[in-house]
Parts: C-alpha cells; sequence; structure tokens
C-alpha cells in the first residue's frame, strides 16, 4: 500500500474487533473537523471580541454604513450564503443516498453560491476602497479602528469561504472520480456549514450595529 | 490479514531511504524523537542565554568573550548594553516556553508514547503529524534569525507587550525586523501546535486498542489528552493575536496602539487601539500555556511514581479529576497576570477567586503523590528521584502561588524577583523535572539501552541542590524589592543585594555545567549502554509489553488486548507484584 493512501485510509477506519469503539461513533476525520471546527470559532471569537473591545473602548464611534447600498448588499450576500448552505445540505443528503450525480449538482450549486459571494464581497472592498477606506484610513471622520477591524475581520472570513470554494472543488472532483468518498462530502459540509454560521455573527455584529441612521 | 482488513489498512511497511525514515518520517516514534532533538537544541541555546544574563547581573563590567561577535552593537567590547540584557531575556523566556517546555513534555514523549500506550500503531494522522514537527521547526529558524538581523532581537519579552511590541523601531533596539520575526514564528509555531493538538485529540479518542477504555489509559496519556485540549483552544487565541500584532507593526492599523503616542520625539501615526486588549489576548493563551507546559510533566510523574513506589497511585480518578479540572480552570484566571497592569481593580478580585480555587486541584494532586510515596517500599533509582524532586520544587514552587494570587500582595512582589522565583520553580523547572524523570524512564524503551543510574544520581543530587540554589534566593530578593527585568543594579539601593546575585550565578553556572553530565550519560548510554530488558522497571503499562526498542508498527503486528487499569502495583497472590495491563489474569481484592 502507497504512503499516500495509508496516510489517507488512516483514521476513517480501524474500529473492528481490535479497537475501542470511538466515544463517538464517528470516523477520525470527521471528529478532526469537528475538533478543527471549535477551534477555528475560538479564533473567530478572540478577533469578534477584539472588535467589540475596542468598539466599547472608543467614545467618538460612528456607524458607517448606510442602509443603500452597504446593508443591502449585505443581505444579498447573508442571502447567498444562507442558500449555499441549503445547496450543501442537498449535496450530503444526495451523497449519502449514493445519488452521485444529484449529490455533484448539489455541489456545484454550492460552489456557484460561494464563489458568488466571495464576489460580492470583494467588489464591496473596491468600492470602499474607492470611498477612501484603508485598515488605517476612516473617510467618514469616525474611529480608524473601524476600517482596521472590518478588514481583517471580513479577510478572514472572506479567507475561509474561499478555501472552502476549493475544497469542494476538489472533493467534487475526487467524489465523482470515486478517489473520495460521501464521507469527504459530509466533512466538507461541516465545514461549510460553519463558515455560514460564523457570518451569521459577523453580519449583525460588523454590518447591522454599524448603520447609520 | 484479510479479516482484519478494517485494521491493516494501519499497517504498512517500514521506508527505506534515509530522508523518509529519519528525516521526513511519518513514524510518531521518529516524530517524538525529532522534538526531542530539538528541545535538547533550544534549551542549550536557552541555558546559554541564561548564563550571560547571570554574569552581567553578578559582574555588569565584566566583557564577556564573544559576545561582541554576536552583536556588536548590542555588546560593544563584550559588555552588553541594558538593551541588549532585554534582547536576550525575550529570546531567552520565548525559546525556553515555546521550544523546550512546550516541545519536550508534550511534543516529544506524547507522540512517542501517546500512540503506544494505548496500543496503537500510530497517530490517527501521520502525515498531519509530520507538518507539526516540520512547522515547529521552521518556527525555531526564524526565531534564531532574529539574533542575526540589525539590531537583534526584540526586547519586549516573550509576553511582547504593547505597544512596545506593535510601534517598531522608535521604541528601541530589535523592535523593527527582530520582532517581525519574533510574531511570525510564534504565529507558525501556533500553526504547529494547533495540527499537533487535533492529532493528538483524535488519536487518544479513536485508536485505543481493544480493552483500553479511557478509564484504563495511562496517566500520562491523560495528561497528554488534556494538554491537546488546551492547546486546541489556546493557541487559537494566540493566532489571531499574532496576526493583528503583525498588522499593526506591517499595514499600519492600530489595534495594540493607542492615540497620541510619542516615541523618540515621533507622534506616532496610530490611533485608537488599547494597549491592555494586547494583555488580555496574550494571557488568555498564556496562562492556559503555563499548564501546557506543567500537565504533561505531572502525567509523566503519576505514571512512573507507581512503578517504583511499587504500590498504586492513590485516588486514580481524583488525579485524573484534578488534571481535567486544572485544564478548565486555565482559561479563567488569566487576568491574575495584569493586576499590575492599570486593568481595573476590582477586576483583579475576580480573577483572584478563580486563581485561589486553582489551588486545590494541584493540592489535591501533590497530596496525591506524596500519598503515595508514604509507606513505600521506594526503589531509588534516578527516574524515581526525579519524580520526588518534581514533587519538592512543585511545592516550593506553588507555595508561593498563593502569595501572587492575591492582588493586594502581588502589586508588591509583581514585578520583583519573587515572581521569577515562583515560575521558574513552579513551571519551568517542575515541568524539566518531569522531563529527565521521563527520559531516564523511557530511554531503555526508546533506545533499546540502559542509561547509567550512577552518572544519573549524580546529575539529579547536583540539579537538585542546584536549581534551589538559583530560585530560593530569588525569593529573597523580591521581597526586599529587587526589581526584575534590569539589566544591572549598580548604583542605588539595591547595590547591597548583589552578593546575593553573585551566590545565584555561580550556582547556575554549576548547575548549567552538570547538565553535561546528563548529555554525556545520553550519547554514552546510546552507543555503550547496557541493553535493556523489554520490561527494565517492571511497568504495568503497554509499551512495556513491546521490544525495546519497538518495532515500526510498534507492537509488531500483534493487537493488544487490555484486560487491566495501568496501577497494579504490588498485588498480593500474583507472581511478581504487579499486573500488566495485558494480563487476563483475574486480580482478587480484599
Amino acid at each position: 500500500m502507497s504512503e499516500s493512501e495509508m496516510a489517507l485510509s488512516a483514521g476513517q477506519s480501524g474500529h473492528g474487533a481490535f479497537m475501542e469503539p470511538s466515544p463517538y461513533g464517528i470516523q477520525s476525520k470527521k471528529l478532526t473537523m469537528w475538533l478543527f471546527i471549535i477551534s477555528d470559532a475560538v479564533t473567530f471569537g478572540a478577533i469578534l471580541m477584539v472588535f467589540s473591545y475596542l468598539r466599547a473602548g472608543t467614545p467618538n464611534w460612528n456607524a458607517p454604513f448606510r442602509f443603500s447600498p452597504s446593508i443591502i448588499n449585505g443581505m444579498v450576500m447573508t442571502f447567498v450564503l444562507l442558500t449555499s448552505s441549503l445547496t450543501m445540505l442537498g449535496a450530503v443528503e444526495a451523497a449519502k443516498a449514493g445519488r452521485k450525480a444529484a449529490s455533484l449538482k448539489w455541489l456545484g450549486g454550492t460552489v456557484l453560491l460561494g464563489t458568488l459571494f466571495a464576489v460580492l464581497h470583494i467588489r464591496e472592498w473596491f468600492h470602499m476602497f474607492d470611498e477612501g477606506w484603508r485598515l488605517f484610513q476612516n473617510p467618514t471622520g469616525g474611529p480608524v479602528i473601524f476600517g482596521a477591524a472590518f478588514f481583517s475581520i471580513t479577510g478572514l472570513h472572506l479567507m475561509h469561504v474561499i478555501s472552502g470554494v476549493i475544497a469542494l472543488i476538489v472533493i467534487a472532483i475526487g467524489y465523482s472520480t470515486d478517489w473520495l468518498d460521501a464521507n469527504h462530502v459530509e466533512t466538507t459540509g461541516l465545514y461549510w456549514h460553519f463558515v455560514d454560521l460564523v457570518w451569521m455573527f459577523v453580519f449583525p455584529l460588523v454590518y447591522l450595529m454599524n448603520a447609520s441612521r | 490479514m484479510h479479516e482484519t482488513s478494517e485494521h491493516a489498512v494501519h499497517q504498512h511497511a517500514p521506508p527505506t531511504s534515509f530522508i523518509r525514515k529519519h528525516i521526513f518520517s511519518l513514524d510518531h516514534k521518529v516524530i517524538g524523537k525529532q522534538y526531542y532533538g530539538l528541545a535538547l537544541l533550544a534549551v542549550f541555546i536557552g541555558m546559554v542565554l541564561s548564563w550571560l544574563m547571570r554574569i552581567h547581573l553578578a559582574w555588569p563590567t565584566w566583557p564577556i568573550p564573544g559576545l561582541d561577535k554576536l552583536s556588536a552593537v548590542g555588546a560593544p567590547a563584550g559588555v552588553m548594553t541594558p538593551e541588549y540584557y532585554l534582547s536576550l531575556m525575550t529570546m531567552h523566556g520565548t525559546i525556553m516556553v515555546f521550544f523546550v517546555l512546550t516541545n519536550a513534555p508534550f511534543a516529544a514523549f506524547g507522540n512517542y508514547f501517546l500512540p503506544i500506550q494505548i496500543g496503537a500503531e500510530d497517530m490517527a494522522f501521520p502525515r498531519f503529524n509530520m507538518m507539526s514537527f516540520w512547522t515547529t521547526f521552521t518556527a525555531f529558524l526564524v526565531m534564531i534569525a532574529a539574533f542575526f538581523v540589525t539590531d537583534g532581537p526584540p526586547i519586549s519579552g516573550w509576553t511582547a507587550y504593547a505597544p512596545l511590541s506593535a510601534v517598531g523601531k522608535d521604541a528601541g533596539p530589535g523592535l523593527a525586523m527582530g520582532q517581525n520575526l519574533w510574531a511570525i514564528s510564534i504565529a507558525i509555531f501556533c500553526i504547529g501546535s494547533l495540527l499537533g493538538a487535533l492529532n493528538f485529540i483524535a488519536t487518544t479518542l479513536d485508536l485505543r486498542t481493544k480493552g483500553m477504555s479511557l478509564s484504563r489509559m495511562p496517566y500520562s496519556t491523560w495528561a497528554w489528552f488534556v494538554t491537546a485540549v488546551i492547546s486546541l483552544l489556546a493557541f487559537a487565541v494566540l493566532l489571531p493575536a499574532c496576526i493583528l500584532l503583525i498588522l499593526d507593526r506591517t499595514a499600519g492599523t492600530s489595534f495594540f496602539i493607542p492615540s497620541g503616542l510619542v516615541l523618540s520625539d515621533r507622534l506616532q501615526p496610530h490611533a485608537g487601539g488599547s494597549v491592555l486588549l494586547w494583555q488580555h489576548l496574550f494571557w488568555f493563551f498564556g496562562h492556559p500555556e503555563v499548564y501546557i507546559a506543567i500537565l504533561p510533566s505531572i502525567g509523566i510523574v503519576c505514571h512512573i511514581l507507581p512503578v517504583f513506589a511499587r504500590k498504586p497511585l492513590l485516588g486514580p480518578r481524583a488525579t485524573i479529576g484534578c488534571m481535567i479540572a486544572i485544564g478548565f480552570l486555565s482559561y479563567m484566571v488569566w487576568g491574575h497576570h495584569m493586576f499590575v497592569s492599570g486593568m481595573n481593580p476590582f477586576s483583579a478580585n475576580l480573577f483572584s477567586v478563580p486563581t485561589l480555587i486553582i489551588t486545590i486541584p494541584a493540592t489535591i494532586l501533590t497530596l496525591l503523590l506524596i500519598g503515595t510515596v508514604y509507606g513505600a517500599k521506594m526503589r531509588f533509582t534516578t527516574p524515581a528521584l526525579f519524580c520526588l524532586g518534581f514533587i519538592s520544587v512543585f511545592i516550593s514552587g506553588g507555595i508561593s502561588g498563593f502569595f501572587l494570587a492575591q492582588p493586594s500582595l502581588d502589586t508588591y512582589l509583581h514585578a520583583t524577583y519573587f515572581v521569577v522565583a515562583h515560575f521558574h520553580f513552579v513551571m519551568a523547572v517542575a515541568s524539566i523535572f518531569g522531563v529527565f524523570a521521563a527520559t531516564y524512564f523511557w530511554f531503555p524503551k526508546m533506545y533499546g539501552r540502559m542509561m547509567s543510574d550512577t552518572l544519573g544520581k549524580w546529575h539529579f543530587w547536583l540539579t537538585f541542590i542546584g536549581v534551589y540554589c538559583i530560585f530560593m534566593p530569588m525569593h529573597y530578593l523580591g521581597l526586599a524589592g529587587n526589581v526584575r527585568r534590569y539589566s544591572a543594579f549598580v548604583d542605588d539601593y539595591l547595590i547591597a543585594l548583589i552578593p546575593v546575585h553573585k551566590f545565584i550565578t555561580i550556582a547556575a553556572l554549576a548547575t548549567g555545567a552538570a547538565q553535561l553530565i546528563f548529555l554525556f550519560n545520553l550519547i554514552w548510554s546510546r552507543f555503550r549502554g547496557p541493553i535493556a530488558p523489554d520490561n527494565p522497571w517492571e511497568g504495568t503499562s503497554l509499551e512495556w509489553s513491546t521490544t525495546s526498542p519497538p518495532p515500526f508498527d510498534n507492537f509488531g503486528g500483534r493487537h493488544m488486548v487490555v484486560y487491566q487499569g495501568p496501577n497494579e502495583y504490588g498485588v498480593e497472590g500474583t507472581a511478581n507484584d504487579y499486573v500488566m495491563q495485558t494480563s487476563p489474569e483475574k486480580i482478587v481484592t480484599g
């Protein structure tokens, strides 16, 4: 057995007659994805705490986002990402039922929606650059820390979305060529839902709570 | 092999090429040794740095030969500047905490023995495992590179307090490129540690052999498991903190830099950040990190001590419960590092309470260890001595913790050598004693040869007496008001304390020299030591059921089945006085 196969199969097997059953009854890979999600949630928690701490400590905070276009754009992005979670659910369910073609279609839909989210996000960034926003610059005259926090938090999230899209493409190709199986689809699904969940904290905290009246 | 197909995927042929076997190896045993080697290299560098600082503290005007070669600016004619003293101190702390105390007891021995102790053939993800080592190694190289950039390593300490660490070269030497390298290195280190933590947890939960229920796992395995959980959550906070620090330093943000800061007569172009924010993030990681350093050693001592006391560890469930309690509480006490930081004094009281609560599980653990030794017919081998030494230094360092946990006392003691004495005893020396005990205990298993017991005992007594000579007087220095992080005490009221510093320096040099005995023992025994039997100490856990050293797949294709807990020592009515974990015999109690 080649080493790559060995590394691949290590951890997804081994609960036969010679092993204690895993306490959660799931594959090591899926368990590790859950552990990674816990760890990553702490990372996002830390960076959102940084934002909240600095905001609470800044007396002259001004809410820079107008309803149109910023909040509307954010709502569209939220809708796109939530829908992509739904299509991901379709992909996982189809893969579990062994309907590979359907699963691949759902995966394709998820990739498209994820890409659309990233495009909308980057477009928004460029608009903000045009308005004069930088990591260290606030064109509305409010605290400069908003730019730093906004681009760091959304940048970290966007990085997760883009890595997720790449992972989904790899998984879809692997699944279609029988190199990977339904479990890989499900494990990637866990990650994708997590990225979606994080956005449900980022959107209210960074966008809605900074909507100007 | 067919009927075991599910398990057989783990069995793989050992690699043959030198690179796959010794450098980019997927074998957890090789990776464990690599971590140990890295820690050994790091501890040597860290120790030399502490010597340089100690010599300067005792004899501030003496030139140190060759130091000007390392940094002509930092040590003109061999006498270090106050700034260069701080650079060396930063590197000593960083190297010791991250690359020694995190690597040696956890990553090195954990990698080698965790899979063996649970009866697995390797870690759950061997490739991740290799990646975590090489990531950590890269972090080490980046950190060491800080010595060789223009103005040397950063001066902000291993805690890298902002704004000093965040503003750049205006604040002092080492804060330009040196601090960048520091932040990048630590960020890389976080990634390596997170990968390792994922692997340890998945392995412990999923790869236990038949019969190895969680309650039958050896204490060392429990400690590595709890430590991995702590790592997973702690490094996940340090990573974004380092990234924000790098952004502050290079991209012009100001997360950690307040408005209106003037340094070197220049108004800093930053606004709106908070210096306390860095401390909150850092210590939210930093306090759990202290337990990442000490918990594996506690587990190692709990594992080794019963072997030589020939009786079961007192309170097996309480021991594991205390480890988990310590891990849990470690996340609620970070503010006790910030009593004098300008944080709201009411928060200080709030953090004081859980800090004092931590002393309860820590004290229970210590008492259980002492109770285990009480009335035992001890076999005083070198690992046993280091376990007893561990208990001693853990108590000595722990007791000063009671004082420091209280804001009213800490306000006076925080910036003094009292704190230096406290954390060196309880975290550094105690943890290193655990590593020494583990080395003497497991060396026969790792290399198939025994270490010299005579040299080991010399090493123990010299080190044991040495560390007390170094760190005990520091308590008195601290109570006398001797501030820490100063490079010399030549021109004020502290001049009267210089003789104490001279004593400490001589003790430090001697204790350091005594480590050469250990190094010699390590190398000599590797090639010339007597051949070790499979179970030289008459232990019960699974590593003693395989050959010394273990074959590539740990048990030579056998599937171990576990029937007993790890604690069956001094069992009456058995052929020996102990029962192996793999032995199916019924133990009659009562």
